[in-house]
């Protein structure tokens, strides 16, 4: 049927299914599934030592430019430590939310975290003062905590972060990256039984800056977890958000935003561990791109156990490229070792503009520069939508406008 | 009163096999206020006609004019076509993600009508409309026809319809895919923006079922790019009874 790809959004992309693209400057590509590369295999460890030097050909490491990474990887080896002055962070006053600047011994710190490649194995080897943030049992905070992580300096530094949201608690928590900094980071997000837990990270770095950041969660029995990250600033931006599950029927919906310009690298590997029965997780990853060597990586792996019967999963990415000479790698893995359950699906698509959006509402009046600026300010919009902060959500329409302005539609 | 005159037209379109000659020759004359109905078996050029007229890329007119008023449309783009007054309602309307409804709604009437409608009678005639249509309320704040049923976003082209008061309407196969129910509804909103407008209505249908709800004063029968026959009512009943193999036949030359 001719218009079944019409309909599409961008080309290659179905409303259901695996689609994987064909879009220009693309390419999208099935990590191998061969005996041992299940990503349960994963080496998961606080001991730096178990991660050796990179070389760049590791599956995990093979689209990021280790030359970029300005010694976060500590390439002179296990001895090395990123001593670098810590980012500093402040954090908004609420009641029902404590805030404290804790040393490496204290039983919360790493009680989610545990680093599954050698970045965030630095940065746990390294950080000596962390931030721990604890929304009380049962508090609902009315407005945003805001979290604001500033660079202190070029020298490689290491950041951690960690958020506990207690039983039947609900926040929104707002961390945003500015200034410049070279920071290795975990960040750790305990969702605790029947909490819900909205946590935006934007990335509003300086050009300058590179940042390799683990955010791992743990999302606790019947508890939700919403995790947006909005990347735009920065040289080098690499994101690992993972959620598992501590308890049935947890819910962790994970969604990103990307815009990259000219010799930007933007990385998102997401990994939803679904290690309980009956739990939900959604994905949605957006990506924009413009300019000579604007790069981004998108690699989605949802592992679902034997044990998680009972899973409805589904991750999607999507990437505009809006100018000649950028490219986006689009991987989504899905590994399902039971078939007991409600849902899987996964889907890719990297294009072009959509003409057929064009032509529908050039042929509702609006004039085609007009609808040009409509399609792609939706196709970003889609994300900010679903963060549901409204002083954010404006913050970010903002950020993205200045994004557009870039280039001439 | 306003004409659209379509006259001795030809479209091709590009396939894998070289160009392919869609309409050979189709010419019609609609006037507002008239309703015709197109008719005619699959790959008839029912819907090359009114993608052509709304001015869809993939369609080649090699010769032939479309005018509105004299107006030459096939030099308009095609937001100056709906601008002048022509609206085409999609087979497979579009979904547009991050884009409400309620932004949509608005900035495409104010595209056509050059000016911003006046917040409080426009909040009223999109309410209006929703309920006339019996759309949910909460689809205002969805993105256009996103999570829409097929059903759905059929009532939400016939919304637009009623809200950006077109002269003339071009419905693609309005009727495909829509239960009983959802049919009439539909059918009364295009009844309701003829009277409502004089508005003139191009009813674009392979079965005789709509115009149970939509009455033509005028039927055409499109078999292989060309207007086959045209007649009052009668010829549709006649088409329901006899099906289209008496055109095709003569068609083919059989």
């Amino acid at each position: 049927m001719e218009n079944t790809a019409e309909r599409n959004l961008i080309p290659g992309m179905g409303d259901e299914g695996e689609q994987l693209a064909r879009g220009q400057n693309a390419e999208v590509q099935r990590a191998p599934r061969a005996a041992g590369q299940s990503r349960a295999d994963r080496v998961a460890s606080k001991d730096l030592a178990d991660f050796p030097t990179l070389t760049g050909r590791e599956e995990d490491w093979r689209f990021t430019p280790l030359d970029r990474l300005a010694g976060l990887h500590l390439p002179g080896g296990d001895d090395a430590r990123l001593t670098g002055p810590a980012p500093v962070v402040t954090v908004s006053e609420h009641a029902g939310v404590t805030v404290e600047t804790v040393g490496r011994d204290d039983a919360r710190v790493g009680s989610v975290v545990t680093p599954d490649d050698r970045v965030s194995a630095a940065a746990w080897a390294s950080f000596e003062q962390a931030t721990v943030v604890t929304v009380a049992a049962g508090a609902e905070v009315p407005a945003p905590v805001r979290i604001d992580v500033t660079g202190a300096g070029s020298a490689p530094a290491a950041h951690h972060l960690t958020v506990v949201v207690e039983e039947n608690a609900a926040a929104d928590v707002v961390i945003t990256h500015r200034g410049t900094a070279v920071v290795a980071q975990n960040v750790e997000l305990d969702v605790r039984r029947d909490a819900r837990l909205n946590v935006v990270s934007v990335q509003a770095w300086e050009d300058d800056a590179v940042h390799v950041g683990a955010h791992q969660a743990s999302v606790g029995q019947n508890a939700h977890l919403k995790h947006v990250t909005v990347s735009h600033g920065g040289s080098l931006v690499r994101l690992t958000p993972t959620s598992r599950f501590a308890g049935e029927r947890g819910e962790a919906e994970m969604y990103g935003l990307y815009f990259a310009d000219a010799g930007q690298h933007l990385e998102n590997r997401l990994f939803v561990d679904h290690n309980r029965p009956n739990c939900v997780s959604n994905v949605l990853y957006k990506g924009a791109l413009q300019g000579q060597d604007a790069r981004t990586v998108w690699v989605g792996d949802v592992l679902i156990r034997a044990e998680a019967e009972g899973t409805d999963s589904y991750e999607k990415n999507e990437n505009l490229l809006l100018t000649d000479g950028a490219r986006a790698d689009s991987v989504p893995n899905l590994e399902i070792e039971t078939g007991v359950i409600e849902g899987a699906g996964h889907a890719s698509a990297t294009g072009r503009f959509d003409e057929t959006q064009l032509f529908y509402l050039m042929a509702r009046g609006i004039p085609e520069t007009e609808a040009r600026q409509l399609i792609v300010r939706g196709f970003l919009n889609e994300i900010i939508q679903k963060i549901r902060i409204p002083d954010v959500e404006r913050e970010l329409t903002e950020v993205m406008e200045a994004e557009l302005q870039v280039t001439p539609l | 009163m306003a004409t659209l005159q379509i006259t001795d037209l030809h479209v091709q379109i590009e396939t894998e096999n070289g160009p392919k000659e869609i309409l050979k020759g189709l010419s019609l004359t609609i006037e507002t206020g008239q309703t015709h109905a197109i008719m005619g078996p699959n790959g008839s050029g029912k819907s090359t006609l009114a993608s052509t007229i709304a001015g869809h890329p993939r369609y080649d007119v090699t010769s032939g004019s479309i005018t509105l008023d004299g107006e030459d449309v096939l030099e308009m783009s095609v937001d100056e076509r709906a601008q002048a007054g022509l609206f085409l309602a999609m087979q497979y309307p579009v979904e547009i993600p991050g884009v409400t409804m309620t932004n949509f709604l608005r900035t495409a009437k104010t595209a056509i009508d050059g000016e911003a409608p006046s917040l409080r009678t426009w909040t009223k005639d999109v309410k209006g409309a929703f309920e006339a249509l019996q759309i949910d309320p909460a689809f205002m704040n969805r993105n256009v026809n996103e999570g829409f049923s097929g059903g759905e976003k059929k009532r939400a082209e016939i919304l637009q319809l009623e809200l950006f008061k077109p002269t003339f309407a071009i419905l693609d196969e309005t009727d495909s895919g829509l239960d009983v129910d959802a049919l009439r509804i539909v059918s009364e909103g295009v009844n309701r923006a003829a009277q409502a407008n004089e508005m003139g209505t191009l009813l674009i249908t392979h079965y005789t079922r709509i115009l149970n709800y939509i009455k033509p004063d005028h039927v055409h029968v499109l078999v292989d790019g060309r207007v086959a026959e045209s007649g009052g009512p009668e010829l549709a009943d006649q088409l329901e009874a006899e099906g289209y193999e008496r055109f095709v036949k003569a068609s083919a030359g059989v």
